[in-house]
């Protein structure tokens, strides 16, 4: 795995994280969302600090990080786009609006534009099925997004 | 509430607040103050009060009227207009659809006619981030009474009288499960709130936490002195930061008023709160994984028995109950057992929640008793299909559930009657799909989720279900014979037979309740390479009608890859090479001029 250096103080930060949870092996999913929102994603050298400092093996850190969906182990850009792709939104046309995200940003879900500036994700429900189809943006949320609406969306950025 | 003339409640669910409805209730608090009423008048942000179609709503209080498709710029006229010169704001009022009438209190309105508000009870009524406002409202007060004056047997004989099933999906009966727990010696025990919401398309528990906080944390309460625990824990999905925020909210009021903590009521009784956090995954909506999510570890399934309420979390019996569930609890005891029988069917009592969502004309958070048609839910309720289209299907309980078909519309809605026609309750998540929707697409998008989600401990779950979509994909691209139609079938059932836990067990239902409803779509998939929705991609073409086309011009400036070319005032046309069917210009045409083929 490629290696991601961290700075010392940082290093120390994380261990101060896994200390305020007792080190205790139960508490790794509450210790990984506290480095994801540290770090942004989940990295391997951050899961191997993590690991030795719980005393559980990396493998098992890993395990734990790919199972569930909200842990990353890529960056994402500095504008994370979300399209909902829940029941409600799917059947009102999100599939269209995802199609022309990707169209127009050139990458797949999952991947972020060469430059860093936008991610493209698919979630499962915003639960603001009144204004399906959702999309959101960072913290922003746009309702009712045709195809069309997505170059102009893309322009405010 | 005592101090204020007026109150206007500004709905700060999730739905609204996407809509800027914090701004609105900023708005509203800057202008009150700038016309000195502020001794006068409160802004309360309140929880979802469901009409989220016609969102953000505003309602004033004590006249109740009720304002809908508010926005910040309306603010200034709600408190000029209607708080100082007493003039209702019409243009914000509801329109009935089919009499044309403004109507301004919810009471009249049929998306609120039919509905009856157990679970749901003071979302939209009161502050939930204000603890003396849930008490204002009898909180509490069930707790303090089964403390004071009754056993655990006694309370648990009152939730086994009532008839309450659990409102997660599974529908089994919520005080035997308390027994069992009660029944299981051990020193420790524990209460575990599922708020594992992972449903695509539903949002009730979400907005019960986010409206009404403190009639869970009651339940749970009440839930661990009839069971013998002294600790409880939410387990809650990162993914609702609101819902989050209000419960942390609440528990800490409730530890200041002495009602989680240590001797509460002074009856030697101990229970306190903590919050565990889900990370996205679906298959911890079922128990066993979710405690294994709780205890750190991947969240597997694991065979059961034994069940949690002998062997849960770190190997304690625990009691696990959906979020819905608990908020019925202290109206019961409140209520009695006897008035919630009455609500409902025999077999299935009380309420249920449901998120209308989907090709409906009035998306929103609904409550209605046990027995209701879905006719009345989808029709009047609902109001009816968007854009005047035909009503083809209505998918209940979410990747695990079915579709069904005109044909159900008058089935009374409860856990039994939904699993003898083919789906099944769920958590209460209700999709409405209309003419324009391909059963086979359909089918596909649920499996396409059971395959992200299934956690791939077993064979049958983990492999089936990748195959089953494969078949699903190869039919949707007009590849499939009528040979894939007898083996999706086949596969599906060895999968519902097989796999090891509920996730898996249902996951062929959204596939087998289409292929019993829709055989005809299936087979003209597969037979004659046609969608008769006209939905899959590759199975169609866009066209254009040269009598109809006026050469306006429209659709090829709205083209996004130019794929349509023609001169000024003379027929245009589709250069099926270069289109990559994103419907846009049909959808701009005025003229009818293009159709899918």
């Amino acid at each position: 795995m490629a290696k991601v250096k961290i700075p010392e103080n940082k290093v120390q930060e994380l261990k101060d994280l896994c200390a305020k949870f007792n080190n205790e092996p139960g508490e790794l999913i509450n210790v990984l969302h506290g480095a994801q929102g540290m770090f942004g994603y989940l990295p391997a050298e951050i899961q191997e600090i993590v690991a030795e400092e719980m005393n559980v093996s990396v493998a098992h850190v890993y395990g734990v990080v790919t199972f569930y969906s909200f842990f990353s182990m890529l960056p994402k850009g500095k504008h994370p786009i979300s399209i909902c792709m829940g029941t409600a939104c799917y059947v009102r046309g999100a599939e269209k609006v995802l199609d022309e995200f990707k169209r127009h940003l050139d990458v797949k879900v999952g991947e972020t534009t060469p430059d860093g500036k936008f991610s493209l994700s698919c979630l499962r429900c915003v639960g603001a099925c009144g204004l399906a189809p959702v999309v959101t943006i960072g913290e922003r949320v746009y309702g009712r997004v045709s195809p069309e609406d997505v170059k102009g969306i893309l322009g405010e950025y | 509430m005592a101090k204020f003339k007026n109150h206007i409640l500004v709905c700060g669910g999730t739905g609204c607040r996407a809509s800027e409805s914090e701004a609105i209730a900023v708005n509203l608090k800057r202008s009150i103050d700038e016309n000195n009423l502020e001794n006068d008048v409160q802004v309360v942000r309140t929880g979802c009060f469901g009409f989220c179609e016609k969102g953000p709503v505003v309602k004033m209080v004590p006249d109740n009227t009720f304002y809908v498709h508010v926005t910040p710029d309306d603010a200034e006229d709600l408190v000029l207009e209607h708080l100082i010169k007493g003039r209702k704001v019409e243009r914000l009022l509801y329109v009935d659809p089919e009499t044309k009438e403004h109507v301004s209190d919810s009471k009249h309105m049929d998306f609120y006619k039919k509905q009856i508000r157990i679970a749901l009870r003071n979302c939209g009524f009161i502050n939930p981030e204000n603890i003396d406002e849930y008490i204002a409202r009898d909180g509490y007060s069930a707790l303090g009474t089964i403390l004071d004056e009754m056993t655990p047997e006694e309370s648990i004989k009152v939730v086994k009288d009532s008839g309450l099933r659990g409102r997660g999906g599974g529908g089994f009966p919520t005080g035997l499960k308390w027994e069992i727990t009660l029944q299981s010696e051990s020193e420790q025990k524990y209460v575990v709130c599922n708020a594992d919401e992972g449903d695509p398309g539903a949002f009730m528990d979400r907005s019960i936490l986010e409206g009404d906080p403190h009639s869970v944390l009651e339940a749970m309460a009440i839930c661990g002195y009839c069971i013998g625990a002294d600790t409880g824990l939410i387990y809650i999905r990162a993914e609702y930061p609101l819902a989050i925020k209000r419960l942390k909210i609440a528990i800490d009021q409730a530890r200041d008023y002495g009602l989680l903590g240590k001797d509460i009521f002074g009856a030697g009784f101990n229970f306190d709160v903590e919050i565990r956090y889900g990370a996205g995954a679906f298959v911890c909506g079922e128990e066993t994984a979710l405690i294994h999510s709780m205890e750190g570890l991947r969240g597997e399934p694991t065979v059961k028995p034994p069940f949690p309420s002998v062997s849960g979390y770190k190997g304690k019996p625990t009691n696990v109950n959906n979020v819905e569930t608990f908020a019925n609890i202290p109206a019961i005891f409140l209520k009695g057992a006897d008035w919630f029988r009455k609500i409902g069917t025999e077999k299935s009592p009380g309420t249920k929640v449901f998120a209308l969502a989907g090709k409906v004309n009035n998306v929103g958070l609904i409550e209605v008793p046990m027995g209701t048609t879905l006719r009345e839910v989808i029709f009047d309720i609902g109001g009816g299909i968007k854009g005047g289209k035909k009503f083809k299907a209505v998918q209940t309980g979410g990747p695990s559930g079915g579709c069904l078909t005109e044909n159900h519309l008058d089935l009374p809605i409860d856990y039994d009657s939904l699993i003898a026609s083919g789906s099944m309750m769920g958590s209460g998540g209700m999709i409405v799909m209309d003419e324009d929707d391909c059963m086979v697409s359909v089918a596909k998008f649920y499996l396409d989720f059971t395959v992200e989600e299934s956690c791939g401990k077993c064979t049958p779950c983990r492999v089936g279900n990748k195959r089953l979509y494969e078949l699903l994909e190869k039919i949707t691209l007009g590849k499939g014979d009528e040979g894939d139609l007898t083996r999706l079938r086949n596969l599906a059932n060895v999968i519902k037979d097989t796999a090891l836990c509920g996730l898996g067990q249902t996951s062929p239902n959204p596939v087998l309740s289409t292929m019993d409803n829709f055989p005809e779509e299936y087979e003209a998939h597969v037979k004659e390479s046609k969608c008769p929705a006209g939905q899959c991609r590759a199975l169609m073409q866009y066209v254009i009608n040269p009598k109809l086309c006026t050469g306006c011009t429209l659709c090829a400036r709205v083209c996004p890859v130019d794929a349509i070319s023609g001169d000024k005032k003379m027929p245009h046309f589709i250069d099926t090479s270069i289109c990559i069917k994103c419907g846009a210009c049909m959808d701009k045409c005025k003229f009818g001029a293009i159709s899918i083929q």
